[in-house]
């Protein structure tokens, strides 16, 4: 066999900046370019009442897709956030309701409970998936049932409603007029997942996950680990998602979250995440779920109807992934 | 001589390295022509011009006479020179039937296959090779042998006149090799030309007319195998002393035991092996492919489970469920699949060196991005890595650098014991070198060092001792007093000849 040596086409700075450019700021790009698009081409696009509901309708999603953006860096996926958000919701809603508790507790309460409620299916999730090897694509299918069958257990198969009116006054707040509460529950969100990935040992252990888990567990460690933990965390913030959907409909629905689980990988994938794991980022997932939401909002506001709105989104998801395999090739010219 | 393939003065570049260089050589009619080389030799490049999957940047290649230019492997096909790769290329779950016939199936009408006339034609050819199988049976069945008789069944069936073998032994079990050897001797009464390509000198007696030696792109000789013996062939590889290559440092004196490992088991089926390595000691691990050498060290380090067995690190009893034990207990492996185990392919050289104790660069979980490129770049200064910087992903490194990585990693987690497994397997010459250099540092440390390799010459090279598995158990140790080619080589061979 012949050995090739390749030499660096570029300098490293130069190769620094190249790569920002076409990892990170090709999808930042993409959403400016879109945003102005419908800035001139759909009337009230460009308004700041227009803006101030993109923000809260990303709220939900953001939420969901910052856990999913751990569990596909590590190569997995979970399929049950969705359902796993409608059970929290009940399962929080519940809790908030009860009499025997001032406000301020019952919302605390009911908050840890959406939490820890998530974060036990994700942990069953990544358990199930890595004990017995079974891809994560069909243990969190079945969780998607499991999770919904017990919102109905939960609910007696009824909305649940009459929130603490603090609680719901919370979730309509707009700070400073232009922040919405939810919005701010999602970006605090999102940054400690950015942290978390990119400046602790943990995260860099979900990334080399994700890269080549043999290798990981070689160098002697527990690749096992990182991928439940990740299940877990995608539980969690699932829980969390469940406390923004409250917050935002005030109601706890054993049939909340149908589909939002396909919205949360379309928000990482567009985002620059890859499917097989090991290179993404959070910050692009944030982007990839607004891109999601202007294009929702601006086709509608161009009149184009609720049959062909989806048509079109499904083309850019596509689109995205296509994008993608182009720039994994450039990215390895850069390197 | 009556030519069927002459090559004039061929050369072939890649960016930053010369694969192949003014090679000038004919293969006469009906010969069997052996080509030998090292890794990085040239060997796969030539192959591959031949098969139409690179083209020559200098030089010309005639074969029958006729200017042969393929640029695709089906040109190489049409013009009936037909290669069988060292990585068999059949479709598993189709029959060998249609295997061997899948580029012009017999139809009938409709474009419907002809089974009658595909079966009755596959017995046929599968004859040719000795092969007595139903033809009907799915490739996924066969062992690896008999894979390789259907590739060659296969390559009969274009009606081939130039047939290339590239190291067909490499995983082969000696009664296997002797029945391909048969039908090559075979094919070769028939009139087949065949270019035959290994590493293992003591089998090409058997059945060249002729060799060529590579070394670095170069083409060192062509002699008539007659007259000449294994070492001649060593010479023409190597082309210098065996000595001067590995640099054998005397003023190292192994001392205590570093590691013993008494009674493994693996499985039932297995039998349980025991062995020690020395603080500066460099333990040489011989046996032929498959001999269970690889799979003894990762259950030794817990890579796979075992069933039963002792091991002690400096005359302690450690119980290593798996790698992470292992690792704790200070020991290294380096694994024989360097990318598919040892590396993050896609992730930075730095990021590949402080994976293996990221608390060393960190506090409270938080990473100290600073303290990791420092550690990172005194390692890559020390071995001497070359890569633009250590952020450049680790996959476009070449195997040597990437080899060296993998050294960094352990060497950043600190070691007291390493294994080795093929550690210059597809490493240039000179990075070996240098990896070689490497270990003698190690050693004058040391630490332990067993080192696996199917390369004998490197093992006598650098060992203090050489142990030699075959057929899964240790069939003996040789130390380096009367270290001697042949008397290792039938150790390896012990267990397979054995009614």
């Amino acid at each position: 066999m012949s050995e090739t040596t390749v030499s660096a086409p570029v300098s490293p700075g130069r190769a620094k900046f190249l790569r920002f450019l076409v990892r990170d700021a090709g999808v930042l790009l993409a959403l400016v370019l879109i945003t102005l698009f419908f800035s001139v081409t759909a009337p009230y696009f460009a308004t700041s009442g227009n803006a101030l509901k993109i923000f809260v309708q990303i709220a939900i999603n953001t939420v969901l897709a910052a856990g999913m953006t751990f569990v596909i860096l590590t190569g997995g996926i979970d399929l049950s956030v969705g359902s796993v958000l409608a059970l929290c919701t009940v399962v929080g809603a519940t809790v908030m309701i009860d009499e025997n508790l001032s406000p301020a507790v019952a919302i605390t309460l009911a908050l840890l409970a959406c939490m820890a409620t998530g974060a036990v299916c994700g942990f069953l999730n990544g358990w199930i998936s890595t004990r017995w090897k079974i891809p994560s694509f069909i243990v969190t299918l079945g969780m998607l049932n499991m999770a919904a069958g017990a919102a109905r257990v939960v609910s007696d198969n009824s909305t649940i409603t009459g929130l603490p009116q603090s609680f719901v006054d919370f979730g309509n707040l707009i700070i400073g007029g232009f922040l919405p509460s939810i919005f701010l529950v999602a970006v605090l969100v999102i940054a400690a997942g950015w942290f978390v990935l990119r400046f602790t040992v943990f995260g860099r252990m979900i990334f080399a996950v994700g890269t080549n888990d043999e290798a990981v567990r070689l160098s002697g460690h527990n690749p096992d680990f990182y991928k439940v933990a990740a299940f877990t965390i995608s539980g969690l913030t699932a829980g969390i998602a469940a406390m923004v959907y409250l917050l935002r409909l005030n109601i706890g629905s054993p049939i909340a979250g149908v589909g939002y689980e396909l919205n949360a990988i379309a928000a990482v994938i567009i985002g620059g995440t890859s499917l097989i794991g090991g290179k993404g980022s959070i910050i692009g997932t944030l982007v990839g779920a607004c891109i999601l939401q202007v294009l929702s909002t601006g086709l509608q506001l161009l009149g184009v109807g609720d049959n062909f709105k989806p048509i079109v989104i499904g083309l850019v998801i596509v689109l995205a992934v296509i994008l993608d395999a182009y720039r994994e090739r450039l990215l390895r010219k850069i390197r | 001589m009556d030519a069927i393939l002459s090559l004039e003065g061929v050369g072939k570049i890649f960016p930053g390295a010369v694969a192949l260089s003014d090679v000038s050589l004919s293969i006469a009619r009906g010969e069997t022509h052996i080509i030998l080389g090292e890794n990085g030799a040239g060997k796969s490049t030539l192959i591959k011009l031949l098969a139409g999957i690179y083209q020559p940047d200098s030089g010309a290649i005639a074969f029958n006479g006729q200017p042969y230019q393929p640029k695709t492997p089906h040109d190489a096909q049409q013009s009936g020179i037909r290669i069988v790769h060292q990585e068999l290329n059949l479709l598993p779950y189709l029959s060998i039937a249609e295997n061997l016939m899948l580029e012009s199936l017999p139809r009938r009408a409709f474009g419907v296959v002809d089974r009658k006339a595909l079966n009755s034609r596959a017995v046929a050819l599968l004859e040719e090779v000795g092969l007595d199988i139903d033809p009907r049976t799915r490739v996924e069945a066969l062992g690896v042998a008999q894979m390789q008789l259907v590739e060659i069944a296969k390559a009969l069936s274009y009606d081939s006149k130039l047939l290339v073998l590239d190291e067909p032994t490499a995983t082969l079990t000696p009664p296997e090799i002797e029945r391909l050897f048969s039908i090559i001797k075979r094919l070769k009464a028939r009139g087949v030309t065949i270019i035959y390509i290994s590493h293992r000198l003591h089998e090409v007696f058997e059945i060249g007319n002729r060799v060529t030696v590579l070394r670095n792109g170069r083409l060192v000789a062509t002699r008539d195998l007659e007259g000449l013996a294994v070492p001649d062939l060593v010479r023409m590889m190597i082309g210098r002393d065996i000595a001067d290559e590995y640099g054998f440092d005397a003023r190292v004196v192994p001392g205590k035991v570093a590691l013993s490992v008494a009674n493994l088991k693996r499985d039932a089926s297995t039998p349980d092996i025991s062995f020690a390595v020395r603080h500066g000691e460099i333990l040489g691990v011989a046996g032929l492919v498959g001999s269970g050498r690889t799979e003894a060290m990762r259950a030794l380090f817990g890579a796979d489970p075992k069933l039963d067995g002792v091991v002690e690190i400096d005359g302690k009893p450690v119980a290593i469920a798996a790698p992470k034990d292992a690792v704790r207990h200070g020991l290294s492996l380096l694994t024989e699949d360097r990318k598919g185990q040892g590396l993050l392919l896609d992730m930075a050289v730095d990021k590949n060196i402080t994976i293996t104790d990221l608390s060393k660069v960190s506090r409270n979980g938080l990473l100290n991005r600073r303290a990791e490129a420092a550690a990172a770049n005194d390692l890559v200064g020390q071995l001497r890595v070359k890569a633009s910087s250590i952020e450049q992903a680790v996959r476009n490194l070449s195997g040597g650098n990437q080899q060296k990585v993998v050294l960094a990693k352990w060497l950043f987690r600190g070691t007291s014991t390493l294994i080795l497994d093929e550690p210059t397997r597809g490493v240039d010459i000179g990075a070996r070198r240098e990896i070689y250099q490497l270990l003698w540092m190690l050693a004058a440390q040391q630490k332990g060092i067993i080192m696996v390799s199917s390369d004998l010459p490197e093992l006598m090279g650098m060992c203090h001792r050489i142990i030699v598995f075959s057929k899964n158990r240790i069939v003996g140790e040789v130390p380096r007093s009367d270290f001697d080619q042949e008397r290792i080589l039938s150790l390896a061979y012990q267990e397979y000849v054995r009614p």
